[in-house]
């Protein structure tokens, strides 16, 4: 396909630019010039609203919106002139007139694009008052997210997202004028709407108008109970995303850093969630293989990424058929921990406190779903537990970004600990488990094994390539000795809502569908650190390939331990007991 | 904290009952018939808001948003969008003061303060009875007879504050109180007037289309259509008629804009969002002469190639709706719209649409947003509507004024149209007369007439032998003059020639005894209070304009006060993202132009309060 060059002169300099692109792509791809924008988030949100990358275009009355506004053949563009940085100044002002003047204390100061903004733009002083009488409440109603009205810009970029790349539209914007705001249906809450918490809305915030619930300081506080036993578990994508909060280039791996620090900071032990992973590959690889047998409800869907298990539970319950009752990785970690490994152990399970890091806020929300009590409901018999003892199987989550804060805190050089490893029994892992973190990964791992349980031979090329990287829909047939299955992945929920249609319609042609809730799945979740660079996530998934082709074991059904737990604990995969501790049922949400 | 697990379900929220959600989906259904297929969340949210007692309660609106398919929280972003719809609980009767230019100058602020004492509330409140709603609203369209208010679909004029007790009683009584009080009508020829868009209204039976036609009504579409459309956008071309909707975009071109696309669909859409305040002009022709817009469509639709045609009617305007849906009902009887009009083979048809309550839905993109059953924010352009419009089609956009135009200028030829007017500007204008003068009303002058013709030859002078304070003319988004101005021809290079707004043609007179700076302050929250909120300048730039006014009006301006003023002004022309924004500034500019000394005096005579300790 060609696309026609035009010339656009910049700033006195002439640059050849391909017809179509806004100014704002000509001026920073082309020119090296950096228009300052905040409402812009490219393909997804191009509003025009903050009126921050104003230029000015000869021949026009008024200045231009660079991001909207495209190129033209002659155009002649100023993108620094007084009148230009004036009007961009005083519009800065204006947002800043009534914002909470409190970046000392608010989440976000270190990465507030509005913040940084106002740098670059030079504001010293607002001269405007505040306009606006009250503070407004916070949105507190989720367990995932919480929402600041008063430090959100109008942006809209958290809209754009929920709707076109989530097709969840849980919020709009609702009034009018400067009554304006970002909100649910009449106001109700993240928490009692379609929400499903998988906090891309707090990835593109640029102020801190979104955070995730804090649960740092219940954290700190268990750490510092005598009393209890606190163990951790951490995501496979979580490893290598941490770096980033201390300044290491994306897509590094701090697996070793990482379990260092935490063990530094009074962990008693310091597990993998890449350990249940592997049993998750067991558990859903035999319900996979049970559903071919038996002729069960095809297509099986994955499980794991609780985002989207409350989306297929709000708009598509006709669908729950089809999802695994597998427990996600997380919750299967919390469960197991405090019945195999406390039973084991010796420890009283109403000690052990499961902590989980994870590159998600989702798993916020899924580990306070009611289903999440296996471990007391095991123990309540044996030990004879009263009802108001009950307890969640696992009891906090800190997303990547609130780890990193807490290492902070604790005042550890993270990039110059040494290396180390992740404790026995429940801190080994396999390939397939790390790339969990991956969209396709979980795809992956369950091939891997699918294929040799299935076909009694060794796989002889472990990389399913077509799975692999960042298209939002992925489908292949894998040939299992004879038997074509067909599968598909998709990530993000826009592309998950195209395969679950076809379901509904009866259409879908596949055997095992994976869907991650994320772009780029667990990698890009919303409990990630914010990243600008528009490549971490193939840095990421770099990482996770690295991590997975470094691993001595890659296959889910080898790795020694899961076999041991098997052997010691579950008897086999999809026993009874273990659909008792590692299975789970959905609702459906679609009630209005 | 609450866990959550299952859907939560509010608190104090009723669930509907099976016959309810029956006769919200009875609802829906009939929108769809109404709209040959397509829906319109206005008028099925007014009908939905009429059987709950003047608001939409949260069940419903969920279970709307459920029928329509559309998310919740999109919905509501609609409803809360729109003033004339509510989700807060309101009185049986809503009573909307209208406090715009017009009805400020005639004793607004005196008529708010009446109602607030009678009834004992606040604006946006209810009285405790559940009896009436008391709400603010920008130019009702009534400022030939202001002060004016509506009562839900009844308008009341002329209003002094002792004929309010017995407005509110008959009311509460049930009588229908007749409310022909705010009839603008429209008087015999007056010398100099020449009338081409108002040259049936107040002469014929609005709802009859047989006295349409008994005055040649239809016979320039009969000639339309024994003509090709190119044949027809040329005349239009050749006329030079301007927009009359406030922009003055050569109309003929816009048309060729549209003719010379090709698509499967095309729109043709009659923008009477007319909103403007001092303006209504629009209203007397819908309400007076219906089927020249009706005609005048169908001819635009032929001219282009669209089959379908629109009219987006602001929602105050109950009975322009009532007539122009009349008048296309009678005209389809008829075989002047439909399938094969008059067997030439043409087939066109026209739907209505209803405004709810926002100025910013007469930008051409946020009228065509609002149609397609969004916000009405505006669209960046280009592509502009002749290319890419309503759902996403070439569409054709044009004022009730300019099409009500077209059937006189193809009956007697481009060249009599271009014989009337000024060189800049061919044609007559129908200026919307209103405030501290003898005769208020709409008058039609050819292009060129001064404003002392306007208000002393039409108008009859400055009421009990005042002096003129200051004119605004254009309406909120045009300008402010002193008299100086009195002899100046009016036409669309005036602005470019004096700093003159024409706009949509609102002549608004302020004796001397107005003070300018409490009107400025009114024009500054009708900015304010309009503005969509989308972009940063307009949305928080003009509530810092009218902090600054009203920091002036109380006397407690700091001394960087009017370079404060003076920087946001070009701010907003200069980033506003539409129209809105851009023109806000006019009115200030040009009153710190003609009337510097009121802004100096004010500074001058302000203390800044002492700053109390903010955060």
């Amino acid at each position: 396909m060609e696309t026609r060059l035009l010339t656009v002169k910049i700033n006195g300099r002439d640059y050849q630019v391909p017809e179509g692109i806004s100014i704002l792509k000509a001026a920073r791809d082309y020119a090296g010039i950096n228009v300052p924008t905040l409402c812009y988030l490219e393909g997804i949100s191009e509003e025009g609203a903050c009126a921050l990358c104003v230029v000015e275009v000869k021949g026009a009355r008024n200045l231009q919106r660079a991001c909207v506004v495209k190129v033209a053949e002659g155009m002649e563009v100023l993108t620094s002139t007084p009148r230009v940085r004036d009007a961009r100044k005083l519009n800065m002002e204006l947002l800043l007139a009534n914002h909470p003047k409190d970046c000392f204390t608010c989440d976000k100061s270190e990465i507030c694009e509005l913040r940084g903004l106002a740098a670059d733009l030079g504001v010293r002083e607002v001269e405007f008052t505040r306009t606006r009488k009250e503070w407004l409440p916070f949105d507190e109603t989720s367990l995932s997210l919480v929402r600041d009205p008063n430090k959100c810009v109008l942006c809209r970029r958290c809209i754009s997202v929920c709707a076109k790349i989530q097709s969840v539209n849980a919020i709009d914007v609702v009034g009018r004028s400067s009554d304006s705001a970002v909100s649910t249906f009449f106001n109700a809450g993240l928490g009692n709407v379609e929400c499903v918490n998988c906090g891309q809305c707090l990835q593109v915030c640029p102020t801190g108008a979104i955070t995730e619930r804090d649960e740092i300081p219940m954290v700190w506080k268990a750490l510092g109970d005598a009393d209890k036993v606190v163990v951790v578990q951490t995501a496979p994508a979580v490893r290598v995303a941490i770096g980033e909060e201390f300044g290491m280039p994306g897509g590094t791996q701090a697996t070793g850093k990482m379990a260092a620090a935490l063990r530094r900071m009074g962990f008693a032990k310091v597990f993998d969630t890449d350990f249940t992973a592997d049993l998750t590959i067991m558990e859903e690889g035999y319900e996979l293989i049970g559903r071919l047998k038996n002729g069960g409800t095809l297509p099986l869907i994955t499980s794991c990424s609780p985002g989207w298990v409350k989306f297929a539970e709000t708009f598509f319950p006709k669908v729950l058929d089809h999802v695994s009752s597998c427990k996600s990785p997380q919750q299967m970690f919390g469960t197991v921990t405090k019945t195999y490994w406390a039973e084991k152990m010796g420890i009283d399970p109403r000690k052990v406190v499961v902590v989980s890091i994870m590159p998600c806020t989702a798993k916020k929300f899924e580990k306070e779903r009611p289903e999440m009590k296996s471990a007391f409901h095991y123990w309540k018999d044996k030990m004879g537990l009263r009802d108001d003892e009950v307890f969640n199987d696992v009891d906090y989550v800190l997303t990547t970004r609130e780890a990193a804060q807490m290492i902070r805190e604790a005042g550890l050089d993270f990039v110059h600990l040494p290396d180390e490893d992740f404790d026995k029994p429940l801190g080994e892992s396999t390939g397939a488990a790390v790339i969990f973190g991956a969209t396709g990964g979980v795809m992956e791992a369950a091939l891997r094994t699918a294929y040799e349980v299935v076909t009694g031979k060794t796989l002889a090329k472990l990389d399913f390539m077509d799975v692999r990287g960042l298209e939002g829909i992925k489908a292949t047939d894998v040939d299992l000795d004879g038997t074509t299955l067909k599968v598909a992945v998709a990530n993000g929920l826009g592309n998950a809502r195209v395969l679950m249609e076809q379901i509904e319609r009866g259409e879908s042609p596949y055997h095992f569908i994976e869907i991650m809730c994320c772009p780029g799945g667990c990698l890009g979740g919303g409990g990630q650190p914010i990243s600008h660079d528009p490549d971490i996530k193939k840095k990421r998934a770099s990482a996770i390939y690295r991590e997975d082709a470094g691993k001595p074991i890659r296959k889910s059904h080898e790795n020694s331990e899961v076999q041991q737990i098997y052997k010691e604990f579950f008897g086999e995969p999809n026993s009874e007991k273990a659909h008792h501790l590692l299975h789970t049922e959905y609702c459906d949400r679609s009630c209005k | 904290m609450k866990v959550n697990g299952t859907v939560p379900v509010v608190e104090g929220q009723p669930v509907l009952s099976d016959e309810e959600k029956l006769s919200l989906r009875n609802i829906v259904e009939a929108d769809r018939t109404n709209h040959a297929g397509r829906q319109s969340y206005m008028d099925i949210l007014f009908e939905v808001q009429k059987r709950y007692g003047n608001h939409i309660p949260q069940a419903v609106l969920g279970e709307v948003a459920h029928l329509v398919g559309t998310p919740p929280a999109q919905i509501d972003g609609f409803v809360s969008f729109y003033t004339m719809l509510s989700t807060r609980p309101r009185g049986k009767h809503v009573i909307r003061v209208c406090t715009s230019g017009p009805c400020h100058i005639a004793g607004a602020p005196a008529v708010v303060g009446e109602l607030k004492k009678l009834l004992g509330i606040d604006l946006g409140e209810t009285t405790s009875d559940g009896m009436f709603t008391l709400e603010a609203s920008s130019c009702l369209g009534l400022c030939g007879a202001s002060p004016a208010l509506m009562i839900d679909d009844y308008a009341y004029g002329n209003l002094a504050t002792g004929d309010l007790v017995r407005i509110l009683d008959a009311k509460r009584s049930g009588w229908p109180l007749d409310s022909s009080s705010t009839k603008t009508t429209v008087k015999d020829t007056i010398k100099g007037e020449q009338r081409i868009v108002l040259r049936n209204a107040g002469l014929i039976d609005p709802e009859n289309i047989n006295e349409y036609i008994a005055r040649d009504g239809y016979a320039a579409l009969k000639k339309a259509l024994s003509m090709t459309p190119a044949e027809v956008v040329q005349i239009v071309v050749d006329s030079k008629l301007q927009g009359r909707g406030g922009a003055g975009f050569p109309t003929g071109m816009k048309w060729s804009f549209v003719a010379r696309e090709q698509s499967d669909e095309k729109y043709v859409i009659c923008n009477a969002d007319e909103g403007e305040p001092g303006t209504f002009k629009d209203r007397l022709i819908l309400e007076g002469d219906p089927h020249s817009i009706v005609e005048s469509m169908a001819i635009a639709g032929y001219a282009v190639g669209a089959r379908i045609g629109i009219v987006y009617i602001r929602g105050e305007y109950v009975l322009s709706i009532a007539r122009v849906k009349k008048a296309i009902s009678d005209a389809r009887a008829q075989g002047l719209l439909g399938e094969n009009i008059l067997g030439k083979g043409f087939s066109f048809d026209i739907e209505v649409y209803s405004g709810g309550g926002a100025y910013v839905c007469g930008e051409e993109f946020a009228l065509l947003e609002s149609i397609e059953n969004k916000r009405g924010t505006p669209r960046s352009k280009p592509p502009f509507p002749p290319e890419k419009g309503l759902f996403g089609k070439p569409t054709l956009i044009n004022n009730v004024e300019t099409l009500a135009n077209i059937p006189p200028i193809l009956q007697k030829g481009s060249e009599w149209f271009k014989s009337i007017g000024t060189p800049s500007s061919t044609g007559t204008k129908v200026f919307s007369l209103s405030g501290d003068i003898v005769n208020r009303g709409a008058v039609e002058a050819p292009f060129g007439v001064t404003l002392r013709q306007i208000i002393e030859d039409f108008g009859g002078g400055v009421r009990d032998g005042k002096r003129i304070g200051f004119i605004q003319t254009g309406g909120s988004a045009g300008t402010v003059l002193s008299s100086k101005y009195l002899d100046i021809p009016l036409d669309f290079a005036s602005m470019k020639a004096y700093n003159v707004s024409i706009g949509s043609g609102v002549v608004l007179v302020a004796s001397e005894d107005v003070p300018l700076l409490p009107f400025l302050d009114e024009v500054a929250h009708f900015f304010h209070h309009e503005s969509c909120g989308k972009c940063t300048p307009c949305r928080e730039g003009t509530l810092q304009v009218k902090a600054i006014i009203d920091s002036l009006v109380n006397r407690t301006a700091d001394p960087q006060a009017l370079s404060r003023l003076h920087k946001l002004l070009d701010l907003l022309v200069d980033t506003s993202f539409c129209g809105l924004g851009q023109a806000a500034p006019l009115a200030f500019d040009s009153a710190l132009r003609n009337f510097p000394e009121i802004f100096e005096q004010a500074l001058g005579e302000s203390h800044a309060p002492e700053a109390c300790g903010e955060e």
